[in-house]
């Protein structure tokens, strides 16, 4: 089951996103907080991958370099063979705010990425915006002001404004983190039936490991200090997955062992 | 219906109650005049025209002054929450002025600027500015950081992220700082109008001033009103509806 660490994906794969021997410490005052040390990893093309760990571990500094709003201090990211040197359309976040503008209403927000995306007219930009509001299931609402949603919609129109300019990668910080149990899974129906519709490569980060079963391909477990990737584990159970599931469960309880021995034993290699 | 009910009796109280110690014979009517007499007045002043020129003066003036502290204070805050040395040496500067009550500025504007219109500007301005440059100041830097990040990954950069990121999030903090500098600019204007007597036009402050001159209370307290009736409809007409806009919008009444 467990393979090893930076294990290369099957060579039949095109490789989206590669992260090589990155290492990244923070500086603040006279303390320094290594985030990350020698880091590698491939995501594959369409592959949804889930990094998992404690706060703390530096999987959401990873997701930041690979969103090109950080940069490692060495090694380097770089998504389809090109060096990461700065956030581009292609890499889409999701925050575990919603990070909605309150200025805007519901289509205002997802038309935001899409007024920035050259060559499209104002009835096209609509058209997209009302495509990806349907998706997530909020047609209906998109006048409404953004205080005048639930937390769980509101991640909703951050999925359907981060979906709309059509990227190729998606990343998620803790998206659904702050949501409530019920609404959670209702987000994790949505969030595979739209990955398998629209085939994105994924990189979901969270400290749930449940979570991380019920959505990857991959489950990359970190330890913290400094962050490391030290486990991978293949998820092969068939889609859609269900959070309550038998299978799911006893994978989950697998990963939370290596996750809990890993952290008995930050030295071992 | 209950509310206005409420305040219709309130003022008529009010009105009542002033006209009865006025009646008693207890002042002096120089002291204290009735409320039909200041009504008198204020029909007079209106129909000869007298109030309206003064309260165009003084909006003249006002708008000007408030304009120019705006055009002041915004770059300033931007200025002060954007770079740690203009916070460090402007923003001290503009703390400790904006503590200047606007009335302090007068014996300095009539010996720089003589009993011309350029005193009363200058009063104004300083009166203004300051709180506008502060809460442009506070609406800049109160913007959580998410907004830019996100924006960037969005693929918004430079003037983009300025115009559809920064504005609009500082919006609601500096409305209100808007807001307070109309209040201070409006002081401001009536404490230069009253000390700083010049020809080349009477505003409202001078009809205050000229009223105790003459010994006319009907026309002090008809003055009177008159400045509160003009702040309270600044209020009520535009700051009032753009706040409510701003709340609703954002969300900010829960």
């Amino acid at each position: 089951m467990t393979e090893p660490v930076a294990a290369k994906i099957s060579a039949t794969d095109a490789v989206k996103i590669a992260v090589e021997h990155v290492s990244k410490t923070f500086r603040g005052g006279t303390r320094e907080v290594p985030a990350l040390s020698d880091v590698s990893l491939t995501v594959g093309d369409g592959e949804f991958v889930c990094l998992v760990g404690p706060s703390g571990c530096g999987k959401s500094t990873l997701l930041n370099l690979i969103a090109g709003l950080e940069f490692p201090d060495t090694g380097q990211v770089s998504v389809d063979g090109q060096r990461v040197t700065g956030p581009g359309r292609d890499r889409m976040v999701m925050f575990q705010e919603a990070a909605l503008f309150p200025w805007r209403n519901v289509i205002g927000n997802v038309l935001f990425g899409l007024e920035l995306k050259p060559n499209l007219d104002a009835a096209a930009r609509r058209e997209t915006a009302e495509f990806y509001l349907r998706m997530v299931g909020l047609e209906s609402f998109r006048d409404a002001f953004v205080h005048e949603l639930s937390g769980g919609m509101k991640q909703r129109v951050a999925l359907a404004r981060a979906l709309a300019p059509n990227p190729r990668v998606l990343l998620m910080d803790e998206p659904f983190g702050a949501l409530d149990a019920l609404t959670r899974e209702q987000l994790y129906q949505d969030l595979q039936r739209i990955w398998q519709e629209r085939r994105k490569t994924i990189v979901f980060v969270t400290h749930n490991v449940r979570e991380a079963v019920c959505l990857g391909d991959r489950v990359l477990v970190f330890s913290p200090h400094p962050g490391r990737v030290r486990e991978e584990f293949r998820i092969d159970l068939p889609r859609p997955r269900d959070l309550n599931g038998v299978d799911l469960a006893r994978r989950a309880g697998e990963i939370t062992q290596a996750l809990k021995a890993h952290l008995a034993n930050p030295d071992a290699a | 219906m209950k509310r206005p009910l409420i305040a219709a009796v309130f003022f008529a109280g009010l009105l009542a109650a002033w006209h009865l110690l006025a009646a008693s014979g207890r002042w002096s009517p120089v002291l204290l005049p009735a409320p039909l007499d200041v009504a008198s007045y204020l029909v007079r002043a209106a129909a000869d025209g007298s109030l309206a020129a003064a309260a165009l003066v003084t909006g003249r003036r006002l708008a000007v002054g408030y304009l120019l502290g705006i055009g002041l204070g915004l770059p300033l805050g931007c200025l002060t929450s954007r770079f740690r040395s203009c916070s460090d040496t402007l923003g001290v500067v503009a703390l400790g002025l904006q503590t200047l009550p606007s009335v302090c500025w007068v014996p300095l504007a009539l010996l720089w600027f003589g009993q011309t219109e350029g005193a009363m500007l200058f009063v104004v301005v300083m009166g203004t500015s300051w709180s506008i440059q502060i809460a442009t100041d506070d609406g800049l830097r109160s913007i959580p950081p998410i907004y830019q990040r996100a924006a960037r990954t969005m693929g918004s950069r430079g003037l983009h992220t300025v115009l559809h990121v920064l504005v609009p999030a500082s919006l609601p903090v500096v409305l209100s700082g808007m807001k307070q500098g109309w209040a201070f600019a409006w002081r401001s204007l009536m404490a230069a109008e009253i000390f700083v007597t010049i020809l080349s036009g009477s505003g409202l402050g001078h009809l205050l001033h000229y009223g105790r001159e003459l010994l006319a209370m009907d026309q002090v307290l008809g003055v009177m009103f008159v400045i509160v009736v003009v702040g309270l409809a600044a209020d009520k007409i535009v700051f009032s509806p753009a706040e409510r806009w701003v709340r609703r919008r954002w969300g900010t009444d829960a």
